[in-house]
């Protein structure tokens, strides 16, 4: 091996290059620092930022989380064989009560129809929905939010609510081209306007990035039990009411915790609701009587997206 | 004899493979696996990448590769901005500041000093996250997810070691 002499240069060189890299180091420190901070005070610009690095990266998330879905499936499916029959036994019994809720359904469907003629009610918005896949699931134990592989392109905006056929998901709050970010109802940022089904206690619920959320604002007086079903108000406009949320677990403690239904390592595919544009909303038939009601979602998104910027 | 173009092309990307690697775990942190309770608590996997890396190579993953992964971090998984880097540039500092005192100690200590260091970096992720957003982060999910995180570190390192061995000694 041969032995390399420190020459002049290199005695003079070594000092000044560590002492560049240190400046580097500390440059850098301060850099990361100063996006905090930005990020704290330019919430936009930073999130656009986010947009645009979480658009770039999508097409590989993409193809990266696929094998993992199919592990995840093929481990769902053997799972599933082991416990078939008293599946099918649970599967038939769920079938003779829900043709009895089937009948009451149609019998207050009918109903409903009918009173709503005789009051003129005026119905709300209607509802179009864009499904989507869950490309990543982010955060850990300081930040909870999915990636999903539609956007802007596939008609997804700030502030529309994501659900899944067990309840509501989140809310987009970021919107690229091709993806989208979903704030996780249980995320630290997390406010949903939510109403106490059966007393309609409004509420808001608020994450704290535990697994249960907690409801908070509760009018003055007004209390919730353990079993309460929690579903949102629509308050706000960007969300339709009465999607499903979870139920109260308990309330004695003052923490109002609520077990949600959705659950998160399930998701794999999740529905966007989409309100429609305000413009688009009236029919020709009703725009009269509606005027008041159209301007309504419009206002609301902003409000609703609000909360986000914290 | 000059080392010809392949030669050194092949040298430069084996070079890249540390932070190559650092980010594929980037991307590994926020796959969705359809565990139970997992996402809540998943691994800091750059954390440890980045620690190896100080130790073992610190010129293949010089400082500002360890700021970009940060950032990318951040970005994909929806904690601040300028977080992740933070925490990722000063574990990177310190242990390039104490390098002399892990450099060919038994893993064990190696694995000692992660003990320390993780545990700073996730006390400092939970002060930080509690204090932008002004209110308290659940502090449970951050110990498990620095339990886990400890846990993983010597399967991890393993591999890394492994690698270096394979690609990196030449």
């Amino acid at each position: 091996m041969k032995e390399q002499r420190a020459r002049p240069i290199y005695r003079i060189a070594e000092p000044i290059k560590n002492l560049a890299q240190r400046f580097v180091y500390l440059g850098l420190v301060a850099a990361a620092f100063a996006l905090m901070l930005l990020g704290k005070a330019d919430v936009v610009l930073m999130e656009r930022f986010r947009t645009h690095v979480t658009d770039a990266m999508a097409p590989i998330l993409e193809i990266v989380s696929r094998p993992a879905d199919s592990i995840a499936s093929v481990v769902g499916q053997v799972r599933e064989l082991t416990r078939i029959r008293a599946e099918n036994e649970r599967l038939r019994a769920d079938r003779e009560r829900l043709v009895h809720w089937q009948t009451v359904a149609r019998h207050f469907e009918a109903e409903n129809k009918a009173l709503r003629e005789m009051l003129q009610f005026v119905p709300g918005p209607s509802v179009g929905f864009i499904t989507a896949r869950v490309i990543a699931d982010a955060g850990g134990a300081f930040a909870h939010s999915l990636i999903l592989s539609a956007g802007s392109h596939q008609g997804v905006r700030k502030g529309q609510a994501v659900i899944t056929g067990n309840g509501l998901v989140g809310r987009i709050i970021g919107v690229g081209s091709r993806s989208a970010r979903v704030l996780l109802i249980t995320d630290l940022n997390s406010r949903i306007p939510v109403l106490v089904e059966h007393s309609r206690t409004r509420a808001i619920l608020s994450g704290d990035n535990s697994d249960n959320p907690r409801l908070i604002l509760l009018p003055p007086g007004e209390t919730v039990s353990p079993g309460d079903r929690i579903v949102t108000s629509g308050h706000g406009g960007a969300f339709p009411p009465g999607l499903p949320v979870g139920i109260i677990t308990n309330a004695g403690d003052g923490s109002n915790a609520v077990r949600i239904f959705i659950k998160r390592q399930q998701l794999e595919y999740v529905r966007v609701i989409d309100i429609g544009p305000p413009a688009a909303l009236p029919s020709q038939s009703e725009a009269e009587g509606l005027t008041d009601r159209a301007a309504g979602p419009g206002e609301g998104e902003q409000a609703a997206v609000k909360p986000s910027a914290q | 004899m000059k080392p010809s173009l392949w030669y050194r092309m092949d040298v430069i990307a084996r070079r890249l493979t540390p932070f190559g690697l650092t980010l594929t775990l980037v991307l590994a942190s926020i796959l969705p696996l359809h565990i139970p309770g997992y996402a809540r608590v998943v691994p800091a996997l750059p954390l440890i990448a980045v620690y190896f890396w100080a130790v073992y190579r610190p010129n293949l993953l010089p400082a500002y590769a360890v700021f970009l992964i940060g950032l990318l971090h951040d970005s994909l998984s929806g904690t601040p901005i300028g977080m992740n880097a933070v925490i990722l540039l000063v574990v990177y500092g310190a242990v390039i500041s104490q390098r002399r005192f892990l450099v060919g100690k038994p893993f064990v200590i190696v694995w000692m000093g992660f003990v320390l260091v993780a545990g700073g970096a996730e006390l400092a992720g939970w002060s930080m996250i509690s204090i932008f957003n002004v209110t308290i982060s659940e502090p449970r999910a951050a110990l498990v997810q620095y339990l886990l995180t400890l846990g993983f570190f010597p399967f991890l390192s393993w591999f890394f070691l492994r690698w270096i061995r394979i690609f990196l000694e030449m």
